[in-house]
Order: structure tokens, then C-alpha cells, then sequence
């Protein structure tokens, strides 16, 4: 069988290099974009992150957080009607001392679920290297995958060549 | 100071980041295992003081009434404090964007762990009979114990935990890219290890929109929680009745005093690392600048906390506080309330200076006296505040022991001990944020001011 896609793959030192090679991309219609950066780049991000919704991290912060309320508000006071020990002549449910354990349960579940939402998202742990990964792209090169359909493969490797790429391979 | 020169002169690029930090990871000399030994017989010392309690009882530590608490708590919250410098480092000022924080932030957030580690542990010394510590947890009563969720104490075993198992993640997720540079750089053994703890990250944008995403919200939600954790420790204290402890000034008065001892600690494990590791194009002189301000401020705010503290004893009209405050600013313990205002309130004054701020020998003299200073800080609010409540029968002298005494010393080689692990297996300085910082490389109109 014929392979549906082809990646073409361009290396470049430079952060002016890899936008102008995107902007083209995505002006001549490839929108199937994967940008490797050493770390995280404004100029990049802004061009990859045009007209897409937000991560979608905070959901499971806000999930999470309000999780972790409940969950102290309801360990606190079903604990306290369990022994029904009454001191000092406050309620046996006493409010304003709870909102610590939940203020920190917030805390503690929001975070937790904030990571997970990251790995999920971020489909971590990743077994083995994508096939356009190069190890210089933790050091000092951007890389620009390119996924096209067969045949285009020649097309997009003039552009990663004329945005300045200093190599690129399919 | 060093043949750096003018800082701006030679910014470095991508490539020097990695072989600036790879170099940090390089098998260490003669001189580092002879701190690792001299740290390791500490800590072995302080284990057997600590098995010499546990076999004997709590009466070795020293512990008679009033003086429950004496040298554990103080020490406990020492440690808490410590801590609270890495998050404000790590969470707080990634907030706001202060860009001089990337090339510490690493160090201070391992600082951050392994203080609260070390904090830990206190709580199980000082309550004795180890073996029920579980005890802590608050789960339901089947061991008819009533779970008290209105005691300060609980609060802090939630606080506490939370705080390190936020501080945890947070670092290990600031981590996950630079272990990924690690991995690509190794080979071998090492290479299949950072593999793994890498989570094969790659660095792509799909990765990184998320990554940053949860970065922020994780330093959103520390920022509260580090607020929140010293204002409970304090209020261990504050909810009781006994004068010296029982005052609403006490959430800021701590929070701001961890902060304090929090950046002298900083700068006396940044210091060495600098000098020892050659970072001077990382850990410039402005950052040292930046630290010596906040320790100066910190130090000032400590102060007119100082100064409230009295004049709130003082106007209050009560009895109590006035004798407690009387008793400790003369009599027996009087010595270590002006040895830490001196620590405290006199010695940062020297910050006000420009060139005291930019030269490493002052920095790490002043950080040492902040830290002498803010031991005694706790120790004062503990033991002379409890040697010296309502009723004379109560009154009472605390005088250390060896067992508490080399258990104290011992955690301190505890700490050291962790760091200076940590120094060689992973990279103390980010990788990832330090290239955020530099000028990014650009083909054209090179140094165009980022932001």
C-alpha cells in the first residue's frame, strides 16, 4: 500500500528562519505543522497558536480545584458528625477552620490534576522518538515537520529551503 | 570580580547553555567528596542521636515542662521558612516576569524540597514513639481518636503536605525539558535513565502549548499555597493563649521572615555553586544585586514587625504580654533576642550599599548572620514565650541537650547532604528558561529586544 502522508523536515538555526518557513507554509495551505524548539519561542508560538482555542490544561485545573474543595469541605465535616464532640460551644460543623483543609485540598488537587491534564494533552510519556525528532533540537536547532500528502513532499522542501533552512530532509 | 568582565559583553547562545550546564554534571573532584564525607559523618552523627532518643525516650532530647517544644519546633519551622524563598522564586516571580529569576530558580526550588523534606522529619522527632507516627493522618476514628480539624496542628499536616507535594511536581515539571537536553547529550546507562525521566519529551509545539499552559496555572496555584503555609505554621502559635504567640500579626510576621532566611539560604548555596561551576555569565552580578535587595527589604519589613510586636505588647495594657516581653528582652534568654536583632534589623542595613550587594564575600557573611538570625528568631518565640507564661509555677529554663543538639546539626547536614547530591545528577540551573532569557538566535536584526 502507498503511504498516505509524507514528512518532509526542515532544520533551522535561527528563530526568524523557522517563522518566515511557517508563515509560507501555512500561506501556501499546509496546515499539518509540527515546530521543534530547544524552548519556547513568542514568535513561534504566535504563529502556531493563530486561530486555536486555548490548552485545554485549565479545565482540569478548574476540575480539579473544585474537587479538591468539596473534598475537604466533606471529609472535615462528615468526621466531625461522626465523633459529635462539642467544644468551646461551637458547632460540631464548624465552618471557619474547614476552609483551611479546603483551601489546601484545592491547592493540592488542582495541581495534581493540572500535571495530568499536561501528560494526557501532551501524550506523555512518549515510548519512543517521533520520526522527525533530532536530539539538536534540545540543544540549538528548530525543526519544521511538515506532513503533506504524497508527491508534495519536492514543493515543500523548496519552501523550508528558500525560508533558509539549513537542512532538510524527507 | 572574576575575568568576566562587563556582563552584557558576550551573551551566551543555545549551544553554550547546554555545554555550560552538561559541564555541571561532569564527574566531581576530590573536593566534593570531601564535603559529601564531611556532611555524611554529620548526618550519621545526627541518626544516632536521633536512634539514642528513640531507644531512651524523649527525656534525652532535653523535654521537661513548659519546654515541649523547644529546639525541634524552632527547628521545624526554620526549615518550613527556608523553603518559602524557592516558590517565591519559582511561582511568585515567574508570575510577575522578573526575567533575573531564570538562572536561580532551579537551585532555589531544589532548596525549596529538600527544606521541607528536612522540615518533615521534625514533626516525627519531636513527638516521639516513631512507630505511630500514622497517627498524624486524619483518617476516621477506628482508632478512637477524635480528628480535631479545628487544631492548627491538623491544618499544618495538610499545609505542609500539600506544599511539598506542589513543590514536587512543580520541579519535576520544570524539569522534564532539561532532562530531555540531558538525554540527547548522554549516552549509555545515563542516556536510557533520562530517557525514562524524561518522558520522551521532544519539545514540540504540541507539547510545549500545553506544557506552558499548566507551568502558569501550577505557579498560579503555588503562589497562594505558599502564602498560606507559613501563615499556618504561625498560626500553631497564634491560636494559642500564651502571651508572645497569641497575636493576628503573626501570618504576615512569618510569611515575611521565611522569605527572609529563605534568600540568605539561597544565596549561600547559590554563592559556591557560582564560584565552584563557573555560572558568572549566568549568576551575573545583577542577580545578586536583585537577591541583596529582597533581602533587604524582607529585612526591613522584619524589622517594623519587630517593632510592632512590642508596641503591641506594650499598648495592649495586658499583664501577661508585657511580663513575657519584659522577661525576654532582659533576663535569661535576653541574649539571643539581641543577638537576632542584630542579625536581623542591623546586619542586611549593610545592603543599602551597591557594592555590598555585587560582592559575594558580604552577601555570603550577611546570609549566614540572616540565618543564625532567623534560628533565633523561632527559638525566641518558642522557648522564652513558654518559659514564661501566667503562672510562676509554670516557669521554667530549657537548656539543649547533646541528643537535640547534634539532631538539629545533623539536619543540617540532612539538607546539604540532598543538595549537594542533587548538584551532580541533574541540572541545577534551567536549561530550558535560561535560553528564554538569553537574545534569541536570529538571523537578521539580531538582539531584537525580546518583549
Amino acid at each position: 500500500m502507498p503511504p498516505t502522508t509524507e514528512t518532509v523536515l526542515g532544520v533551522f538555526a535561527h528563530v526568524d528562519t523557522t517563522v518566515k518557513a511557517l508563515e509560507e507554509l501555512r500561506a501556501k495551505g499546509y496546515h499539518d505543522l509540527e515546530v521543534y524548539t530547544p524552548a519556547p519561542v513568542h514568535e513561534i508560538e504566535d504563529v502556531m497558536e493563530r486561530g486555536r482555542p486555548v490548552s485545554r490544561v485549565r479545565l482540569f485545573t478548574l476540575i480539579g480545584g473544585l474537587t479538591g474543595t468539596a473534598s475537604g469541605f466533606i471529609l472535615t465535616i462528615w468526621s466531625a458528625m461522626q465523633w459529635g464532640l462539642v467544644t468551646g460551644g461551637k458547632p460540631v460543623a464548624s465552618i471557619p477552620p474547614f476552609v483551611v483543609i479546603a483551601f489546601e485540598l484545592t491547592i493540592l488537587f488542582g495541581g495534581l490534576s493540572t500535571v495530568l491534564g499536561m501528560v494526557l494533552l501532551a501524550r506523555l510519556p512518549r515510548l519512543r522518538p517521533s520520526p522527525a525528532y533530532d536530539p539538536r533540537f534540545s540543544n540549538d536547532r528548530f525543526g519544521v515537520a511538515v506532513r503533506c500528502a504524497p508527491g508534495r513532499g519536492s514543493s515543500v522542501s523548496a519552501i523550508l529551503q528558500a525560508s533558509g533552512a539549513e537542512e532538510v530532509r524527507a | 570580580m572574576s575575568a568576566q568582565g562587563p556582563v552584557e559583553a558576550a551573551s551566551p547562545t543555545f549551544a553554550d547553555v547546554n555545554r555550560d550546564v552538561l559541564r555541571t554534571l561532569a564527574p566531581p573532584g576530590n573536593l566534593y567528596f570531601a564535603w559529601m564525607s564531611i556532611v555524611g559523618l554529620i548526618l550519621a552523627a545526627g541518626f544516632l542521636a536521633w536512634s539514642y532518643q528513640i531507644y531512651v525516650g524523649m527525656g534525652a532530647a532535653g523535654k521537661r515542662t513548659p519546654q515541649m517544644w523547644a529546639m525541634y519546633i524552632t527547628t521545624f519551622v526554620f526549615w518550613i521558612g527556608i523553603g518559602h524563598a524557592g516558590t517565591l522564586i519559582s511561582a511568585i516571580l515567574y508570575l510577575f516576569r522578573a526575567r533575573w529569576r531564570t538562572s536561580i530558580y532551579r537551585a532555589a526550588e531544589a532548596m525549596t524540597i529538600f527544606a521541607v523534606m528536612t522540615a518533615g522529619l521534625f514533626p516525627l522527632i519531636h513527638a516521639g514513639r516513631m512507630w505511630f507516627a500514622y497517627f498524624l493522618l486524619p483518617y476516621q476514628n477506628q482508632r478512637y481518636l477524635w480528628p480535631n480539624f479545628r487544631s492548627p496542628l491538623v491544618w499544618d499536616v495538610f499545609a505542609i503536605s500539600t506544599y511539598l507535594t506542589i513543590s514536587t511536581v512543580f520541579f519535576i515539571v520544570g524539569l522534564v525539558p532539561d532532562i530531555a537536553a540531558l538525554r540527547d547529550a548522554s549516552t549509555g546507562w545515563r542516556r536510557r535513565i533520562y530517557g525514562m525521566l524524561s518522558l520522551g519529551w521532544e519539545g514540540s509545539h504540541s507539547q510545549w502549548r500545553h506544557y506552558r499552559r499548566a507551568y502558569g496555572l501550577l505557579a498560579a496555584l503555588a503562589t497562594p499555597l505558599v502564602l498560606s503555609v507559613h501563615s499556618v505554621v504561625s498560626w500553631d502559635f497564634a491560636m494559642a493563649l500564651v502571651p508572645g504567640w497569641h497575636s493576628t500579626l503573626f501570618a504576615p510576621f512569618f510569611v515575611d521572615g521565611a522569605i527572609f532566611s529563605g534568600f540568605a539560604m539561597v544565596l549561600v548555596l547559590i554563592l559556591p555553586m557560582r564560584h565552584f561551576f563557573g555560572l558568572h555569565a549566568y549568576i551575573q552580578e545583577k542577580h545578586l544585586d536583585a537577591m541583596g535587595k529582597l533581602i533587604l527589604v524582607t529585612g526591613l519589613v522584619l524589622t517594623y514587625f519587630y517593632i510592632c510586636e512590642i508596641f503591641t505588647a506594650w499598648y495592649s495594657g495586658d499583664h501577661f504580654e508585657r511580663a513575657s516581653l519584659f522577661w525576654k528582652v532582659t533576663k535569661s534568654y535576653a541574649w539571643a533576642l539581641w543577638l537576632m536583632y542584630f542579625c536581623n534589623c542591623v546586619s542586611p542595613l549593610i545592603l543599602f550599599w551597591r557594592r555590598a550587594r555585587t560582592s559575594p564575600v558580604i552577601l555570603y557573611v550577611v546570609s549566614i548572620l540572616v540565618l543564625i538570625g532567623m534560628w533565633f528568631e523561632r527559638f525566641n518565640i518558642i522557648v522564652p514565650s513558654l518559659g514564661h507564661d501566667f503562672y510562676p509555677y509554670t516557669w521554667g529554663i530549657y537548656k539543649p541537650s547533646p541528643t537535640d543538639s547534634m539532631i538539629v546539626i545533623g539536619s543540617f547536614a540532612f539538607f546539604f547532604l540532598l543538595f549537594l547530591g542533587f548538584i551532580k545528577v541533574m541540572p541545577s540551573l534551567s536549561i530550558v528558561e535560561v535560553k528564554e532569557t538569553i537574545p534569541q538566535p536570529m538571523k537578521e536584526g539580531a538582539h531584537a529586544a525580546h518583549h
